[in-house]
Formats: structure tokens, sequence, C-alpha cells
């Protein structure tokens, strides 16, 4: 008789493509979205491990290979199996899902500034006329470095209803759906009980309307790189407390600089009695 | 305006609110013209001592430093001038040099190109 255990095993065999007819040996099984099976592989003839993706057709990789930036995985290889399917080899990425450095990134400027990073490939992406459309922490990876990838391009247009922007159930989308979903993962990132003007960047991010959010991700990133300079967001309009607090935080030394100065005079006015 | 001119400008202006705030001293007050005036030149000079060091060095805590020191030198001499009053000349004049110090640090220098 044989055990559950042997079965599964037999049964994930079964399932591995055949890439006989390659360069790759397959080594095993990496992940599984809704647009194919991703697979750790040895490229034999480089004597490298790279991730293969099998999918139904080469829309992916022909988005993928068109987009060429630091924070977008690069494609190596593609090809069909003898089964027809389609397969692309591309660079294995080694880090973790952001959802998983999040959780161990407690400072706040850190995780805007990996949050910023994200929006560069995606911005890159738009100007090169493709979006996104899936943008979700399970398909951005962090690497042992702080390099930032996104991953999964080329969704045929279906999100993740909790990022989905409202617009993408009609299928008619631009570059500000991704925008929507870059506001939703900021969401995660500032957590709660976040800075007014975060929360207000977090807004105007997701709104609605489509020609009420950002632009696109740069404006963003640019606001988000503004409250990190204890600058002011285009998303928040400031009371006057809040501008005096932001000027305070901005300008810590001046204030003590002043203050000891006052301190000084009040000294001697007062207590040297002249 | 460059770190210079800035630092000379802040100098000068933190120099006239020195030299005003004697007016609460009434043993000098009938002379509180001359203060402000002496107090001015003070300050200019610190802010100019510290806008330059901004223009070579780029570090706040040493053109802080800088200017502290000049502020400091140079109310010593207007004390020894005196003889006297050197906590009350000393002590905040060598804060109006910080104070211009960080401001020429701050300040971003103009370059205007052709």
């Amino acid at each position: 008789m044989i055990s559950d255990k042997v079965l599964a095993r037999l049964k994930t065999a079964a399932e591995l493509p055949d890439l006989s007819g390659t360069r790759y040996r397959i080594v095993d099984q990496i992940g599984r979205g809704g647009m194919g099976v991703v697979y750790l592989a040895d490229d034999v003839e480089l004597g490298r491990s790279v991730a293969i993706k099998v999918l139904d057709d080469a829309q992916e990789a022909r988005v993928l290979a068109g987009l060429e930036h630091p924070g977008i995985v690069p494609v190596h290889d593609a090809g069909v199996l003898p089964d027809g399917r389609r397969y692309y080899a591309m660079k294995l990425v080694r880090g973790a899902r952001l959802d998983v450095v999040l959780e161990k990134t407690p400072h706040l400027p850190d995780r805007l500034r990996i949050f910023q990073k994200i929006c560069e490939p995606v911005a890159f992406a738009h100007s090169r006329g493709v979006v996104h459309r899936d943008l979700k922490p399970s398909n951005i990876m962090v690497g042992e470095f702080g390099e930032v990838l996104v991953l999964d391009w080329g969704a045929p247009g279906v999100g993740t209803p909790q990022f989905m922007a409202p617009e993408q159930a009609s299928g008619e989308v631009d570059g500000r759906a991704d925008v929507f979903a870059l506001g939703k993962i900021l969401e995660i990132v500032i957590g709660i009980n976040a800075a007014k003007p975060l929360a207000s960047i977090c807004r105007r991010a997701m709104e609605s309307d489509p020609a009420r959010r950002y632009a696109g991700p740069l404006e963003l990133s640019a606001d988000i790189a503004a409250w990190l300079d204890h600058m002011p967001v285009s998303a928040h309009r400031e009371s006057v407390g809040e501008r005096l607090v932001r000027f305070g935080s901005r300008n810590r030394t001046l204030l003590a600089l002043l203050v000891a100065y006052l301190i000084l005079r009040l000294i001697v006015i007062f207590w040297l009695g002249r | 305006m460059g770190k210079f001119w800035f630092a000379v400008v802040v100098g000068a202006a933190l120099g006239v609110v020195d030299g005003l705030t004697s007016w609460f001293t009434p043993a000098v007050r009938a002379q509180l013209a001359g203060i402000v005036v002496g107090s001015t030149f003070k300050g200019a000079i610190a802010g100019a001592i510290a806008g330059w060091f901004a223009k070579k060095v780029n570090s706040v805590p040493l053109g802080i430093l800088v200017g502290l020191i000049a502020g400091l030198l140079l109310a010593w001499g207007v004390a020894a001038m005196q003889h006297g009053y050197y906590f009350e000349i000393m002590l905040p004049g060598s804060l109006v040099g910080a104070i211009a110090g960080y401001a020429g640090q701050k300040r971003q220098d103009v370059r205007i190109s052709s």
C-alpha cells in the first residue's frame, strides 16, 4: 500500500513540467499564482539557479522582456514545453515578500523608503505603457540588500479584490489603478494610528475617482519624500499647529539654539540683576 | 542671497535684538543706541566669519562651533573694552554667533549659470 506522503510526491512529480529538451532542470516548486506556477531550476549551461514560470500564453514574458529596470525581474529566456504550454526563465529573486519584510521593519521611515522603491519600477512600467493591475505585497520581493523587485507583470486584468481599484471591475484601467493598489499597500506600510499627512496621502491614492488620485506613482512617492523631509505634502492641508510642529521637527537645532539664547538672556536680565 | 551674506544678515539682525535687550539693564539703558550699533557690528562680523566658514566647510556642527567661538571672542573683546559685563555680553554673544553659524550652514549657496 502506498502512503499518502509517497502519493503526494508522485503527484507533484507528475505535475512538474517536462523541460527535457531545454537547458533547465527543475529543482522544486517555489510558488503558485493565478497566472501560473513558478519553479526553482538549474540552468545547466550557465551553472546558475533561475526561476521558471510555466503559463498558458506568452503575454507575461513579452511584457516583462520589454521592461528593463532594476526593480523588475529580468527575463533570461522563453520557450514552449512539449505539452504546448509556454515557459520563461527569469532571475531567481533571493529575499522575502514585502509583508514578511514589513513585519521585521518597525522603523516607519525605513518602511516608507521600501515603499518608495516600489513606486519606481511601477512608474517606469507606466512610462512604457504597461499597467501592473495586480500590485499587492505578495507580488513584491525585497532582496538581501534592500533591493525591491515587483513580480507578476502581465496579469490579464483581474486583480486581487483587496487591492483592486473600483474601475478595474469594468476592465478599463490606466496607471491610476496601480496608484490605487499602491495606496492600499501604503496603508499596510504606515499601519494604524499613522500621522495625518500620511493618512491623507493614502486617501488621495485610494480616491474612488481616478481623476482625484495622484497622477502616477512618482507623484505619490514625492509626497512620501516630502513627509520624510518634514516638508508639506500636497495631499494634506495642514493647520497652523501642524505647521509649527513640522517647523519644529525640521529645525530642532535652531530651536535649541534660540531657546538657549533666550534662557541665557533671561538669566542675565533677571538673575544677574543688572 | 548666498551663505556668506545670509550669515552676515542673520548675525546683524540678532545683534540688533541682542543690543536692544540691554534696555532691561537700567545701568546701561542710557547708552542703548551705542550698544545696539556695537552689537549689530559684532553680530555681523561673527556672521561674516561663520558665513565664510560655511562656504569652505559643509558641516552644521562645525559651523555652529566656529560661529560660537567667533561670537565668544568678539563679545570678549567688547566686554574687555567695557571693563565689565563679561557674562552679560559674552554668553548671549556667543549664541548669536552660533545661530549665525547654523544659518550659514543651512543656507543653500546661490549659483547663477550662464
